[in-house]
């Protein structure tokens, strides 16, 4: 008896209605481009049900795979047999028969398909008797059932499964829209990316680099974390925003202790234009609450300011623990905590504002017009595409 | 051209080179530079290292890459000795090792430390109570080999493990140049160990010690401390390139040991209808080596024989066969003189056809006879 199916359990997905079936087309594509280099499993959806179909393939890794795809709630390997009594019942006994230690089950039998003479009540008696009469040190429960044996007739064929393991849930990436998500380099603008997908959003990323102050390993750190995170989200676009004339400029022109707000504004303005261009409806940021200058209630106030787009904060709330505790699970965290200079801390002021207020803000900006800096900037930005698969031009060299 | 010295090297598989001239070209910049070709190259660099330990399924922080199996060797050897000094002054080792690991410890004996070679019986092993035995208080380190590379015999490496295991402070290294993609490697028996590429269709000059992570070891070189400051000197990008391709080339292969094996037998039966040859390899062995010998016949005149019919073999191991006449391995194994005088090495790759066994045998038989005659 070997495991040729995985059965995929959605939760949540199966409330949504007349939608369910949009989600599901989704889940089942990301399920089948997660699973890219076996090409010969393939992914079958019947009757609102997902099955990965292993041809014979080792089960472990493809399982280990699975659990990381957002939309899936829980998987169980599953051996399809034909609607014949007698093939279910040796199937059952022959897996159970594996079982060493001392352990309750329970039998539950599903008759999806009406057409098979047995009743469940009385499949359940029977094989359960058969499992008591021949492994002697497992025992009934049918409340509490350290193994609970499913048996699911339906009409394409009767499937046994045992074990539950436990799928991250969410909602498949991609059926929740897009967002753009602005990533510095450090450890909370993956995570934030990272919640946000697991909520079934697609992203894109944004980063500002201000080369000479800001080295290639920095860009390469940004370019490393989105490969990181195209494990859920299978290909990312990076817009790579060249920020050094306006960030040379803002400190140039404003006062310095206002440079952070106003750099942060105009960052702010080249998201939103990039948003416009890429038909994105939100933008993404890793803040959270008072962490920084710029993550004060007032700050985030002014920084706001300048666009109506919804800016989400899904760390707002969460404490830098959390947040690091994610990015850790995500391995994300060793690539973050590399000590490259990034935009936001070259030209940091020796007492930024913490409190700005929006007046006094805007006052300030009439000084001196960035809008052609701005333009600029949008005019030259990069996009880099980063896959989840590998790096054909590298591994063809090894 | 019949090539049968696979174990003093191996002809470079052509996209091995290839890796090596591109990587080169492509990838020139220092990883340690801090501008964007550096960058690109330590960012290659990861990937190498990245695939190497993935092929061994190891940290990547294990894989220290040197140029070759005499620098791992060296290195781990004299790397413990020198880190552990303080703790005690004992080594052992087998009088079988390669020159590397046996010449390496006979340097720390002129410089203080204690060595115990330890016999091998007539099959070229080890006696596990022979070890036991061996152990003192001072023992900090033992090295014995994995494939030993004249006459192809396996050392028990999962037993040493297993004693070893009741003396935590005793470190383990094997030197595993002979049985890489020939046999499973014992990683997770040891705490270092050697690999070299150019054993492998990859090229002279390229290698790794594998250090566990937590072991400790003083570095050879001072530099520059690259490689996790176990080995200073700019980073052999290329060279590390084509030793990642050329492992995982060869490691595709290891399924296929058994047919190298079939040759090996084939080998060895039609060896043993030549009245005049001895067979000195033991019966379990590594599927790739066969050691023989032609009493009364110098080995020397034998290799010259054959090298004239454009078939290569090779007296003991290569990298000694020049100094001395007489195998101290095969003295340690318990052969006479001029048995050990004699030893004529066979080694088979995955290139290697039975055709070729086919043409060996004949000619080796006409020429013993040629030789036999004129000596006559």
């Amino acid at each position: 008896m070997q495991y040729d199916h995985i059965l995929i359990r959605y939760g949540e997905l199966g409330l949504k209605g007349k939608n369910i079936r949009t989600f599901l087309i989704k889940l089942q594509q990301n399920i089948q481009q997660s699973l890219i280099t076996y090409p010969d499993v393939k992914v079958k959806r019947t009757q609102g049900r997902l099955f990965v179909i292993l041809n014979g393939h080792d089960p472990d890794p493809i399982i280990d795979i699975c659990k990381n795809i957002f939309g899936i709630y829980s998987l169980s390997l599953a051996v399809k047999v034909k609607n014949d009594e007698r093939e279910i019942r040796e199937t059952v006994l022959k897996m159970m028969s594996k079982e060493t230690e001392n352990k309750t089950f329970k039998i539950k039998a599903k008759r999806a398909n009406k057409d098979f003479p047995i009743r469940s009540l009385e499949l359940n008696r029977s094989i359960g008797g058969d499992i008591l009469k021949n492994v002697p040190h497992l025992k009934v429960d049918v409340h509490h059932p350290d193994i609970e044996v499913v048996i699911d007739i339906r009409a394409e064929g009767t499937y046994i499964l045992t074990e539950i393991i436990y799928g991250p849930g969410g909602l498949p990436v991609g059926s929740s829209g897009k967002s753009l998500l602005m990533l510095s380099g450090g450890i909370d603008s993956p995570v934030a990316g990272y919640v946000m997908m697991k909520r079934g959003v697609k992203l894109e990323m944004i980063h500002f680099h201000s080369p000479p102050f800001t080295s290639e390993r920095a860009k390469q750190k940004v370019l490393d974390l989105t490969k990181k995170l195209t494990k859920y989200n299978y290909h990312i676009k990076v817009h790579l925003v060249p920020f050094t004339e306006a960030q040379q400029l803002i400190f140039k022109h404003y006062p310095k202790r206002y440079g952070m707000t106003i750099m942060r504004r105009v960052m702010m303005k080249i998201s939103e234009a990039i948003c416009q261009q890429e038909n994105i409806l939100s933008i993404t940021t890793g803040e959270s609450l008072g962490q920084v200058a710029s993550q004060t209630m007032e700050s985030m106030n002014v920084i706001n300011e300048v666009t109506n787009l919804p800016v989400l904060r899904p760390l707002i709330a969460m404490d830098k623990e959390e947040i690091v505790d994610i990015s850790k699970q995500i391995d994300t965290y060793d690539i973050s905590i590399q000590p490259y200079e990034d935009c936001c801390t070259v030209f940091v002021p020796k007492s930024p504002v913490i409190k700005p207020q929006r007046k006094r803000v805007i006052l300030i900006e009439k000084d001196y017009d960035l809008t052609e800096a701005i333009k600029t900037a949008i005019e030259e930005t990069k996009i880099i595409k980063i896959s989840h698969t590998n790096d054909e031009a590298i591994d063809e060299l090894l | 051209m019949i090539y049968l010295d696979n174990s003093a090297t191996t002809k470079p598989d052509p996209s091995v080179l290839d890796t090596f001239n591109k990587v080169s070209m492509k990838f020139f910049g220092n990883p340690s530079s801090l501008h964007s070709l550096g960058a690109e190259s330590e960012r290659f660099f990861k990937k190498v290292r990245q695939q190497v330990a993935e092929l061994l399924t190891c940290q990547e922080k294990e894989v220290v890459f040197t140029s070759g199996g005499t620098e791992s060797n060296n290195l781990a050897i004299k790397g413990v000795a020198n880190y552990y000094k303080k703790r005690g002054n004992h080594i052992i080792t087998s009088e079988v090792e390669h020159p590397s690991v046996y010449e390496a410890c006979k340097q720390l004996e002129n410089s203080g430390f204690n060595v115990t070679y330890l016999p091998v019986n007539n099959k070229g092993i080890i006696e596990l109570n022979e070890l036991e035995q061996a152990i003192t208080k001072e023992t900090i380190l033992v090295s014995i080999m994995h494939v030993n590379n004249e006459i192809g015999s396996i050392q028990p490496i999962e037993e040493i493990a297993k004693i070893l295991k009741k003396h935590k402070s005793i470190l383990f290294h094997t030197d595993a140049v002979q049985s890489f993609s020939k046999l499973k490697i014992p990683l997770k028996d040891v705490d270092l160990l050697s690999i070299s590429g150019h054993k492998i269709n990859g090229l002279k000059g390229t290698g790794f010690l594998y250090v566990k992570s937590g072991v400790q070891i003083d570095p050879l070189f001072s530099g520059g401390e690259q490689e996790f400051n176990l080995r200073s000197g700019t980073e052999n990008l290329a060279g590390a390139a084509s030793l990642a391709r050329a492992m995982r080339l060869a490691l595709n292969k290891l399924t296929r040991a058994n047919q190298i094996d079939d040759l090996k037998q084939i080998l060895i039966e039609s060896l043993q209808n030549i009245e005049d040859v001895k067979i000195t390899t033991p019966k379990e062995s590594a599927p790739h080596i066969i050691h023989l010998s032609v009493p009364g016949i110098k080995p020397e005149t034998m290799i010259h024989a054959l090298a004239q019919r454009d078939i290569y073999v090779s007296t003991q191991s290569a990298c000694s066969s020049k100094s001395a006449d007489i195998s101290r391995v095969l003295l340690a194994c318990g052969y006479e003189t001029e048995m050990a005088k004699s030893g004529i090495r066979v080694s088979l790759s995955y290139e290697t056809t039975k055709e070729e066994i086919k043409v060996f045998i004949d000619v080796l038989q006409e020429e013993i006879e040629k030789i036999q005659e004129m000596l006559r």
